[in-house]
């Protein structure tokens, strides 16, 4: 049997997929990025190792922002190409927009026919990121996937600011004034859906089935919120968060 | 002899400024007097009639923004704040010896900056106007130059004839040619030349006081090129064009990214490229100043409304360099690029061509997304 092995070394967590020449998914690991891709690459490698999957013996293509800091892969690919591809084999769809929320950038990218046709990645800022998020959730004492939980059973309470420092002064001043977390926690995820929406908006040809990907997408009510802001459809699978590294695989199989 | 002093920091400039320098300098002890420009708008022809050498303004360095930013607005854009900045720091020889620093009413951002440029340095603002499509465009834009002709003939005491425009014109008209004949190079499948090389060596010959020396060299090149097609750039690379901005101070980049991604910018749709050097003055025109106006009228900047030139030229340029893709670079806070920038990404659209927008500054805190952005759009334009 054929393997093959996609890296995909994002800001906030590495991730590993290794597919087998049906295109199916037998292997994932993920772990954190730490400060240097380099040490997260060789730690990589020495956990596929042990699961069987030597990455001398198999083609790796490299992706994410840490894609050069791979020695060991055959090919850098970018994140957005390995994304679209992964989510199509993921998803079983050719035509789809994949919203990708990850940890530095967002991504929104519409594929069709099995190819890209338009991305948009967010600005230099970190609004509308994880990293936004994950920053709001140490302000509120709360893990990510609890802010996201959370979020659900507030509402009323806005914030305003885009940048991520203004926005972290402006929640410590909601906390101030004796505002519930609930609705801090739901501000926050508003304000992360509202960027991404208005981000897709500028996206003509971002048609077809919406599908959320990146480390976000396991989180339930951020899935449900953004479904409620764009007015359609958003579907996501249990391994949203693979889908750069499964794409990357995939790009693999045919070296 | 006059006596020019160097600015007080002179001493602690690297070996290039220490050259540039005392290069002015060395004119001007001459007795030649020197006007610095900031746009394409300026009508070199009548600075070269009145005896002037001229040149262009240094603003592509991060370096003199901080400076810059005591004054302006941190939300403006990076090309106005550098080539202010540079003024404030006494960093560019030319703005420094600058016997006058000719500016147009083109973008709100440099027409303020004009303003306070004018407080320390001989600033004289052509008044440009919006459009060329409304009737008396033409006839105001004219007036702004036969004006224009006066205030240098009083300033400095000359004398612009006819003969000499028509002069002017005429050796104007040569190097714009020269510098086409090169840029056209790159219509070829096989390019002899990258856009890097391409565009460093049109910068650099900007800087040439001696008009005939840069007509000489970029035609010894462009010879050099034709007879002996070399084998250094990419074969097979994706075509992309490049639109927008000035782009000096985002270069490596921008124009590094497509290339480090195996592809390969053939047309530099912008002021250092090909926009200014097909606008060609009639020399055969009965009145020069009135040809040299309607020339000048023609440049397809964003700052006129609507930029129905840009609109026409791009859709040739795409298909004569055949262009497999188009990046749009706006510079940060451009307003007037980014907005059009819409309409272009419709143009690109009907043509066919994929397009991708970019706005950034001459900071390098996105180097790394602008790198991924421009990979993955050369991975969408096709193996």
């Amino acid at each position: 049997m054929k393997y093959a092995i996609g890296i995909d070394i994002g800001s906030t967590c590495a991730k590993a997929a290794v597919l087998d020449e049906n295109k199916t998914v037998v292997f994932r690991l993920v772990q954190p990025t730490g400060w240097s891709s380099v040490d997260t690459a060789e730690s990589l490698r020495k956990a596929l190792c042990v699961a069987g999957f030597d990455p001398a013996d198999h083609p790796v293509v490299a992706t994410g922002y840490g894609r050069i800091a791979v020695p060991y892969a055959k090919k850098a690919i970018t994140e957005i190409t390995c994304h679209a591809r992964g989510a199509c084999r993921l998803f079983g769809l050719e035509d789809l927009t994949v919203i990708d929320i990850g940890g530095q950038d967002t991504k929104i990218i519409a594929v069709k026919d099995g190819l890209v046709q338009d991305f948009l990645m967010n600005d230099k800022c970190s609004a509308g990121t994880g990293r936004f998020l994950e920053v709001m959730a140490n302000t509120l004492a709360l893990r990510p996937g609890e802010l996201c939980d959370l979020a659900r059973l507030g509402g009323n309470t806005s914030i305003s600011s885009m940048c991520t420092v203004f926005a972290e002064s402006e929640v410590i001043s909601l906390i101030g004034r004796g505002e519930k977390r609930e609705n801090i926690a739901f501000a926050v995820v508003d304000s992360v859906v509202q960027k991404v929406v208005s981000q897709a908006g500028k996206l003509a040809e971002a048609t077809g089935a919406v599908c959320l990907t990146g480390g976000l997408c396991q989180c339930d009510y951020v899935r449900e919120a953004l479904e409620k802001a764009l007015g359609r459809t958003v579907t996501t699978c249990a391994d949203g968060r693979f889908a750069g590294a499964v794409g990357a695989a995939l790009s693999g199989l045919k070296l | 002899m006059a006596d020019f002093l160097l600015p007080a920091a002179f001493e602690e400039y690297s070996d290039a400024r220490k050259a540039g320098f005392l290069k002015v300098k060395a004119a001007k002890e001459q007795g030649r007097k020197v006007a610095g420009c900031f746009c394409s708008f300026t009508p070199l022809e009548i600075l070269d009639a009145a005896g002037l050498l001229t040149v262009s303004l240094c603003g592509m360095s991060p370096e003199t923004i901080p400076a810059a930013e005591t004054e302006l607005p941190r939300n403006l854009c990076p090309l106005i704040k550098s080539s202010y900045g540079f003024y404030l720091t006494d960093k560019c020889p030319y703005t420094y010896f600058a016997d006058v620093i000719v500016g147009e009413t083109t973008c709100d951002g440099k027409k303020k900056m004009y303003e306070l440029l004018g407080r320390g340095k001989n600033t004289y603002v052509l008044h440009l106007p919006q459009g060329r499509d409304v009737p008396y465009a033409r006839e105001m834009w004219t007036e702004e130059l036969r004006r224009f002709v006066r205030y240098l003939e009083e300033t400095f005491s000359v004398q612009i004839t006819d003969e000499k425009l028509r002069e002017a014109i005429k050796q104007r008209n040569a190097l714009r040619a020269a510098r086409c004949r090169l840029m056209e190079l790159l219509r070829e499948d096989d390019l002899p030349i990258s856009g890097t090389e391409l565009y460093t060596f049109l910068d650099g010959i900007g800087f040439n006081f001696d008009i005939d020396d840069a007509i000489a060299k970029t035609l010894a090149l462009a010879d050099d090129l034709s007879a002996q097609k070399s084998q250094k750039v990419t074969p097979g690379g994706k075509r992309v064009l490049v639109t927008g901005c000035p782009i000096g101070g985002v270069f490596q980049k921008v124009v590094g990214a497509v290339e480090r991604a195996g592809g390969n910018v053939v047309c530099f749709e912008n002021c250092s490229g090909i926009k200014p050097s097909r606008c060609m003055v009639d020399e055969q025109a009965a009145d020069p100043i009135q040809a040299i106006a309607d020339a000048y009228l023609d440049i397809g900047c964003a700052v006129m409304t609507p930029d129905s030139k840009r609109f026409e030229t791009l859709p040739a340029l795409m298909k004569e360099f055949r262009a497999d893709g188009v990046l749009d670079v706006a510079l940060q806070a451009c307003h007037t690029y980014l907005i059009e920038g819409r309409s272009i990404r419709d143009i690109c659209k009907e043509q066919g061509v994929p397009y991708m927008a970019l706005e950034t500054d001459y900071a390098t805190a996105d180097a790394g997304q602008i790198d991924t952005r421009i990979a993955a759009f050369m991975e969408t334009l096709g193996e």
